[in-house]
């Protein structure tokens, strides 16, 4: 007994001895704080992401010196995509100083955040996903769900679906199944596919996989029993390889399985082995290791030995491409906050700033070495999504291969819902709509 | 069972009852003065609310004997219920909102609580189970529950009991504690009174406890009431004062795992074990994770850190359940009788 009680004693001190000795603040440095998840039935998206993420960090301050030579700095803290320890990871991250912006990648972590980021004025970045009305920035001053929220997504899904059919009106009696993930993200779009059928005439089914989504023969018994013209897969992790496989046992045709945003990865593709075949998705960034961008990670980062995927096999890849972007949309917003606020260290508020005036049109991305990896960025005050262009991409048993041409979403039909829905959300918690002036300052 | 006899009221009362309420005085005026807000937001809101978990899951399993596997169901049950009155009732104070979730907990519990009237042991644990998964699926499948929020998640609403609101960490921190410290009151009272009396008589031999007198069934499914009733309340604790959001999700088995674990590791059958139990189960990991990236950040990533601390948390349990069965309050005993006796013979000397 007595060893253990030693054992505790040293382990609370130890404890209590590092709770106080936080790091000290350095001049021109920002940092990133990481709540990452790297075990778990989402490791895949993890490690990709923000190993793709770490990456473009590491060359800004490799290549660059750091942006405009203040220095990028992150640490992780791991939450396995769980709420509460997402929450106990930031309590834990918020304290070191500088802090630029939070990228969860999870919803239901980035929806409990909302008020503590408000209150603490930094912003919260949730890049192709998160609470679609958050979009709205009058409302939401603090989150940015950047390219593409899960709105537009649905409806570049429906606009692609059209375009095989042949048109909008050629949507008229389809039927069209959501196979969709029990979770806060996969359930965000019930209503607005419920709004486009209604809209387009066609027959809607949506179907829910419990978390985590590793057995799905009811699923697909009932959607053999529907006959659908298309599934529409809104999963994520392992709910996708385990999706494709069983449509292929019930005999559902592959090519007209739609992935969505989240289920359209190398990693999703590659463990249902000869049943993704053909298989199609949406995607904001497109696979590969080409682009000038992801080259220069391969020469600088991972030549000298720093990169941060296990496996090399993985540059390129669907979630470390989308890491590299997420990466450049941060570094771009410090860059153009730091154009207006002076080449230092930016408090949350300041790069907030940045992030609203986040305007990368397709020659600015160009210029990044990112031409064909994603198409532009259009950030304004009151529009946090920045109307991001999607593409589709089709598996050929071995790599991801685009099949379209960058296509815009609906996003003036949808704009009317997303206000209608964030102007609830105000009222409910009494948030007076915020205004251009109110945007253009930012607290130092 | 001599955490049992412990917990009677015996005749060193101003002694004990001078413990306590220095512990009251340190929770009220001590912490909030140095804690930071990490401490509150990370670690005490959710011990809070564990804990009361604890004591509503010993009452029902340590006192009355009855395994339960369903006290997340529970607590989902306490959350979404609180949520929905506040919502759809105008004008009911959110004290009335969460009393009356305690009730529609209890009787949630109580429907769950008919089997123990057939089954014991093992099965009783898997017939609560029911409670676990049917719970959690009708919160997800039917959206009413969560007022057709396109995501299933809810955002809690403000805290504020007669006008005044408890904000910030420190705020929802009293407003925790208060909540906490008034019902392990009344948790304390009920054990001591002769219903707990009845509850450790039919715990500890049924057929005895009808022989003298005692209503088995009535005595079982008022624990299972009680106990339902206090895990519902910190179900509330749980969404509207530490995470500040609801989903289902948040209240799956795991979590009837972790309260079970605080329940055996804390001590069974004392109100104070839970508190034991709660802070090992919610300090520990966090110990363990800081230690991990403090020591090793720069070698591993987050991801193997992560599980070597499964690891060694597991290992360590086990050690501890094999060299203390009877859970940290009767290493707290222990203790408190070797200071006793070590103080007895310096005043003597």
């Amino acid at each position: 007994m007595t060893i253990l009680s030693t054992f505790k004693a040293a382990a609370l001190a130890a404890g209590i001895a590092f709770t106080i000795a936080l790091p000290a603040a350095h001049a021109d440095e920002q940092y990133f704080p990481l709540q990452s998840y790297r075990v778990g039935p989402y490791a895949a998206g993890g490690t990709g992401f923000f190993g793709g993420f770490i990456d473009y960090l590491n060359l800004i301050n490799t290549r660059d010196g750091g942006v405009n030579g203040v220095k990028l700095t992150w640490s992780e803290a791991e939450t396995q995509y769980e709420v509460e320890r997402g929450v106990e990871a930031y309590e834990r991250l918020k304290s070191n100083p500088n802090v630029a912006a939070w990228n969860p990648l999870s919803v239901g972590i980035a929806y409990a955040m909302i008020d503590r980021i408000t209150a603490d004025t930094v912003p919260l970045i949730t890049i192709n996903h998160g609470r679609t009305d958050s979009s709205d920035g009058r409302v939401f001053p603090y989150v940015f769900p950047l390219l593409l929220n899960p709105y537009s997504e649905t409806s570049g899904i429906v606009n692609y679906i059209a375009s095989k059919e042949g048109g909008l009106e050629s949507l008229k009696g389809k039927k069209i199944a959501v196979l969709y993930h029990g979770s806060p993200y996969g359930k965000e779009t019930i209503p607005i596919y419920e709004l486009l059928a209604q809209k387009y005439g066609f027959e809607l089914q949506q179907i829910e996989v419990p978390h985590p989504g590793n057995e799905q023969q009811s699923q697909w018994l009932a959607i053999r029993r529907a006959k659908p013209d298309y599934v529409v897969l809104r999963g994520w992790g392992v709910m996708n390889p385990v999706a494709l496989k069983t449509a292929a046992k019930t005999g559902f045709p592959v090519d007209h399985i739609i992935g969505n945003v989240w289920s359209n990865s190398e990693e999703d593709a590659i463990p249902a082995g000869e049943a993704a075949k053909g298989y199609t998705a949406i995607t904001t960034q497109a696979s590969g290791a080409e682009y000038p961008v992801v080259q220069e990670i391969v020469k600088t980062i991972y030549d000298a030995g720093k990169g941060n995927l296990e496996d090399k096999k993985r540059i390129g890849s669907v979630y470390h491409n989308l890491g590299i972007v997420n990466g450049i949309l941060n570094v771009e917003a410090i860059r153009i906050a730091q154009a207006k606020f002076g080449k230092r260290t930016l408090t949350g508020d300041e790069v907030r700033w940045g992030f609203e005036h986040l305007q990368l049109d397709p020659a600015r991305v160009e210029a990044l070495g990112a031409k064909g990896l994603f198409h532009s960025i259009n950030v304004t005050w009151d529009n946090h999504e920045g109307n991001g262009y999607v593409t589709f991409q089709q598996w050929d048993g071995a790599k991801w291969n685009v099949v379209s041409d960058w296509i815009a979403p609906d996003w003036a039909l949808l704009r009317p819902i997303i206000e209608k829905s964030s102007k609830a959300y105000a009222a409910e918690k009494g948030i007076k709509l915020r205004t251009a002036e109110d945007a253009e300052t930012a607290t130092n | 069972m001599s955490a049992i006899a412990s917990d009677l009221p015996h005749s060193h009362f101003p002694a004990r009852w001078a413990v306590t309420l220095a512990l009251l005085a340190i929770a009220y005026v001590g912490v909030p003065l140095l804690g930071s807000s990490y401490l509150f937001e990370a670690i005490l809101l959710p011990f809070l609310a564990l804990s009361l978990a604890g004591v509503g899951l010993n009452i029902l399993t340590g006192y009355a004997g009855q395994v339960s596997l369903g006290s997340a169901a529970f607590m989902a049950v306490g959350a979404f219920a609180a949520y929905n009155f506040n919502l759809r009732v105008d004008g009911l104070p959110l004290i009335a909102s969460i009393v009356l979730a305690g009730f529609a907990a209890a009787a949630i519990g109580l429907v769950f609580g008919l089997p123990s009237l057939r089954l014991k042991g093992f099965y009783l644990a898997v017939s609560t189970l029911a409670a676990q998964f049917f719970v959690q699926w009708a919160l997800t499948k039917f959206s009413w529950f969560s007022n057709d929020s396109a995501s299933g998640v809810i955002d809690a609403p403000a805290l504020s009991v007669a006008g005044f609101v408890f904000e910030g960490p420190v705020g929802r921190y009293y407003f925790a504690l208060n909540v906490v410290a008034a019902l392990t009151f009344l948790s304390y009272r009920l054990v001591n009174s002769q219903t707990g009396r009845n509850f450790i008589a039919v715990r500890d031999n049924e057929t005895a406890a009808r022989i003298i007198g005692v209503q088995v069934l009535k005595t079982k499914l008022l624990a299972f009431a009680v106990s339902s009733f206090i895990m519902g309340i910190a179900g509330v604790l749980w969404a509207f004062a530490y995470l500040r959001t609801v989903e289902p999700a948040g209240f799956n088995l795991d979590r009837s795992f972790q309260i079970l674990f605080i329940v055996i590791i804390g001590g069974l059958a004392s109100i104070r074990g839970a508190f034991f139990g709660a802070a090992l189960i919610v300090v520990f990991p966090l110990l363990l994770s800081r230690l991990g990236s403090f020591l090793l950040g720069d070698v591993f990533d987050s991801g193997v850190l992560d599980m070597t601390q499964r690891i060694v948390l597991g290992v360590l349990i086990i050690l501890f359940l094999i060299l203390e069965p009877d859970g940290l309050v009767a290493l707290w005993h222990r203790v408190r009788k070797r200071i006793g006796t070590a103080l007895r013979r310096s005043r003597s000397q």
